[in-house]
């Protein structure tokens, strides 16, 4: 017998995590599937991190359009929500006079699409804003609007107060099959079959996919891959701003950021792939970040390199969002094509689709609704009173397990313990940062790994980097084998 | 109590072979109040982990495993009755030595010291570190990492491995896998020699037929959810991958053994200057470093080949750091320290510890310590105090996986006119 929802959503990137959270306003029976053991494993867990501007956007696409309500909105739901959002600002360089001009579209284009607080910067006041970016720069466009994010959390804080207000999930449940049925539509995955009267398609790259089972317009996804490389947190410092390139057909190209934690990241490359699985980097994409992003800032710290990684971008054939009611597929709501400013658009992207969802389906308000989130206590935050205070009653938070970050036991514990908690090494990495840092976790694994070993109760042979499959130890050494 | 403050005469950061070492030191030199912070629940640091033996022939004459190394200085401190907090992290050094570490039962607090020594040992490079290109599955550990867990958890991290690099722990790692069952296919060493000690090349991999690749390195990681396999290729003299020699290895763990880093954040909170090549602390011949009353030691000052070296380094930081106290305490203004002469690595040597001396005050000798860049035959380290030659010693090998240790006499020093510069370097036959 198929479970039954009112509505169900397919995949728990952030486009995904944000409907169910804004879905749960309504009073609904709504259910999350997830084809991994986690929310955020797929492109929302590689990408720049950004929330956009929106100056560079096509006027009156949906990209325009969310991207601008995204970026107003960023702050208020980081806020409720308490994920990290740091709003620091943006340049877009101009490294020549002869990009004079489309420096000046760029301006121009934001303005067409609304967006205040951008102006064309000085040769001069770029130096002094970042002294450490190429003299090359004559000029630069700048949005003040523009910040930066925590993608992991941002998700996490989205699928927990889904979860929390009424929204089911279910992970490592992977869709393979929609077709339309007599009250809505069926959906079988590895793990049983659905139904559901209302499906929204949040399936990132796969998206093409299962639009294209149920509606008559068919649409076309292309995978287009983005390398990273991140820097130890020592050259967080060398910018403060979001730094880009002007912006190509391709994409926004390479940008040099802090990132939220305090790191510098570089990256991305844009290159279109067949195999939508093949997030792994590539000898060429590596050195050209390196080299743009050496072209870009001033005595690139080489020796500081601590990890690289590639995402793949949801690039849809008419270059912008698909989103709404498919054609011909009464009740399926694509959030497809979502590449670059995805993540600033999830919380407008959320609210739009749960919107139509709710008039389409006549949905109630629910009262009980709770739109705050208290995310992981952080005790770095706190003064050397407070955390003393915390430690009295929590001794957990007297024990550091990952030195490179400084993450105490009692954060991990929060990590696991809390709704939709973490499961397995990357899991806890996206929530507290443990082996995000400059070992990249060669210290604080086997300790993590004790630690989820004895909450959860599982195994150490069943215990992932994350998920099915991504196990981290064979088994017992001979001597222990017994 | 939580947050209680405390003062010691002496703070050891580090409850490893150095700061055992600085510790039981610190104590013979007559200071008592001795403190050795450690953040793991046992005192012996890496030691703990590395259960082969060859540990110990300096120091006591022997071969010893890693546990009993350690166990001989743990047994010392307990003698001196130095004072250790275990479970202890430091969060945070400052220039005037108030040191800042947290635990379950104290909570964050502050430690007032009057010299601290800083033996924190280092950390392995880590893949991002060399942008090794391919999929990020699990299965690719450090060396040391997979190195816990098969000694001290009990655990095999998989059955078919690639190594790459041949420091030390790779070496040994190679042969420790192979005893677990696990068939190690190859080591890849991207540099045209290893950079481990030559025993550990014959006992590691030559007895147990596992086949070294030099100038050979990781192209490409396969495998989305656990590794698959590796392809490895044979790199030019620019360590650029040459196309057409990659050859593709099924296998299901990668270990990195492909580099130590000092582990100095917490130097750098103090304001500590560091070397650019070995990126520990710049000491003088006390192994003070630019900041008045902090000392370093061992791995966290320049990487060791053997643990001897550093018990025996870590020991003279722990006398230097009890007479900068005692003269603290006998009132004496602490003494201007007169100018010092640079000591300059040259020729083939990388880096020298010390980087400085003040000849006045050593005691009959002056050790300093180095690695050179690329291997030597036949050839001779040569001492230069201005232009004078002092030493030149006759070596069959040089190599960069061995650590040189040369002795120059105080009397060469102050016997002439006053030394300008000092310089170490290796000069062909």
């Amino acid at each position: 017998m198929a479970e039954k929802f009112d509505v169900i959503i397919i995949g728990g990137g952030v486009t995904g995590c944000a409907v169910a959270r804004e879905l749960s306003r309504y009073h609904v029976n709504a259910c999350l599937l997830e084809k991994e053991e986690d929310v955020c494993d797929g492109t929302s867990k590689a990408n720049s991190a950004i929330c956009h501007g929106g100056y560079d956007t096509e006027p009156g696409t949906l990209k325009s359009r969310f991207n601008r309500e995204g970026n107003h909105r960023m702050a208020e739901v980081s806020r409720e929500l308490d994920f990290p959002f740091k709003p620091i600002g943006s340049l877009v360089l101009c490294k020549s006079t002869e990009e004079l001009p489309r420096l000046q579209a760029l301006y121009e284009k934001g303005l067409a699409n609304r967006i205040d607080g951008i102006k064309i910067l000085s040769q001069e006041e770029v130096a002094a804003m970042e002294p450490n970016i190429t003299e090359k720069a004559v000029a630069a466009l700048y949005a003040e609007k523009a910040g930066i994010v925590d993608p992991f959390l941002m998700t996490v804080a989205f699928a927990e107060n889904a979860f929390t207000n009424g929204v089911q999930f279910r992970f490592n449940t992977k869709v393979l099959k929609i077709e339309k049925a007599e009250d809505g539509y069926r959906l079988e995955t590895g793990s049983g079959e659905y139904s559901a009267k209302a499906v929204v398609n949040a399936a990132g790259v796969y998206a093409d996919v299962f639009h294209n089972m149920v509606s008559s317009r068919k649409i076309r996804i292309t995978a287009r891959k983005g390398e990273y490389c991140l820097l130890d947190r020592c050259d967080g410092n060398l910018v403060s701003h979001v730094i880009f390139e002007l912006p190509n057909p391709m994409g926004k190209g390479v940008l040099i950021t802090p990132t939220i934690h305090g790191n510098l990241m570089i990256g991305p490359t844009a290159v279109d792939v067949e195999d939508k699985e093949s997030t792994n980097t590539t000898a060429a994409g590596m050195e050209n970040v390196i080299a743009r992003a050496a072209d870009n800032l001033k005595n690139l710290p080489r020796r500081d390199f601590i990890t690289s990684f590639a995402g793949l971008r949801a690039h849809e054939d008419s270059d912008d969002f698909v989103i709404g009611e498919a054609e011909g597929a009464e009740n399926f709501f694509d959030c497809a094509g979502i590449e670059s400013p995805g993540l600033t658009s999830a919380p407008a992207i959320g609210t739009a689709v749960s919107e139509s969802i709710a008039l389409k389906m006549n949905l109630s308000l629910n009262p009980d609704f709770n739109p705050v989130r208290k995310g992981i206590l952080k005790p770095s935050e706190l003064t050397a009173e407070e955390r003393n205070e915390l430690i009295a009653k929590e001794p957990s938070y007297g024990r550091i397990i990952c030195r490179c970050e400084s993450v105490s036991e009692g954060e991990i514990l929060d990590a696991i313990r809390r709704p939709l908690g973490a499961r397995s090494l990357d899991g806890v990495k996206r929530r507290v940062r443990a082996g995000m840092g400059r070992c990249q976790a060669g210290f604080c694994s086997p300790k993590t790994m004790a630690i989820l070993n004895r909450e959860l109760g599982m195994p150490m042979e069943e215990i992932t980097k994350t998920g099915i499959g991504s196990e981290i130890v064979e088994g017992r050494t001979k001597e222990n084998d017994r | 109590m939580i947050g209680e403050k405390k003062a010691y005469d002496i703070v050891i950061i580090g409850g490893g072979p150095a700061g055992l070492a600085a510790a039981v030191s610190a104590k013979k030199n007559g200071i008592d109040s001795v403190l050795v912070i450690e953040r793991d629940s046992i005192l012996g640091g890496i030691l703990n982990q590395c259960i082969h033996n060859g540990f110990g022939l300096h120091t006591f004459k022997e071969e010893l495993t890693g546990p009993e190394y350690a166990a001989r200085f743990i047994r010392m401190a307990e003698e001196e009755k130095v004072e250790v907090l275990l479970d202890t992290m430091v969060m945070d050094i400052d220039a005037e030595r108030h040191v800042t570490a947290m635990n379950r039962t104290d909570g964050l607090f502050t430690i007032d010291a009057k010299a601290v020594i800083l033996a924190m040992g280092c950390r392995e490079r880590p893949r991002g570190a060399l942008n090794i290109p391919g999929y990020r599955p699990a299965g690719i550990y450090t060396a040391g990492m997979a190195q816990r867990l098969v000694n001290m958890e009990g655990y095999l991290p998989g059955k078919e491995a690639v190594i790459l690099g041949s420091g030390d722990i790779g070496l040994i790692m190679a042969r420790r896998l192979t005893l677990e069952g696990a068939k190690v296919r190859v080591v890849a060493e991207i540099m045209p020699y290893s950079g481990g000690l030559k025993r550990n090349i014959v006992q590691c991999l030559d007895d147990f037929g596992i086949p070294l690749k030099l100038s050979h390195t990781v192209v490409d990681i396969r495998g989305k959810e656990r590794v698959t396999g590796v392809t490895i290729a044979e790199v030019d003299e620019h360590m650029k991958p040459v196309p057409g020699t990659e050859e593709d290895y099924d296998c299901d763990t990668l270990l990195l053994s492909v580099g130590l880093i000092p582990e100095n954040e917490l130097s750098k909170d103090a304001g500590v200057a560091l070397s650019r090549v070995t990126s520990g602390p710049l000491v003088d011949e006390e192994l003070e470093t630019e900041r008045e009353g902090i000392f370093a030691c061992g791995n966290v000052l320049h990487v060791h080949d053997l643990v001897d070296y550093v018990s025996e380094e870590a020991t003279e930081a722990g006398r230097c750091a009890a007479a900068y106290v005692r003269r603290l305490k006998e009132g004496a203004a602490p003494e201007e320290k007169s100018a010092a002469v640079p000591i300059e690595a040259a020729g083939g040597v990388r880096y020298t510890v010390p980087v400085k001396v003040h000849p006045e005050r050593l005691g009959d000798f002056l050790t300093v310590r180095f690695r050179v860049g690329a291997v030597y035959r036949d050839s001779y380290i040569s001492v230069y105090l201005d232009d004078r030659r002092v030493l030149h010693k006759k070596k069959q090998i040089l190599a960069p996986g061995e650590m040189e240790t040369v002795l120059i006499k105080k009397d060469e020093f102050i016997s002439g006119e006053p030394v300008g510069c000092m310089t170490v370097k290796i000069e062909e036959a």
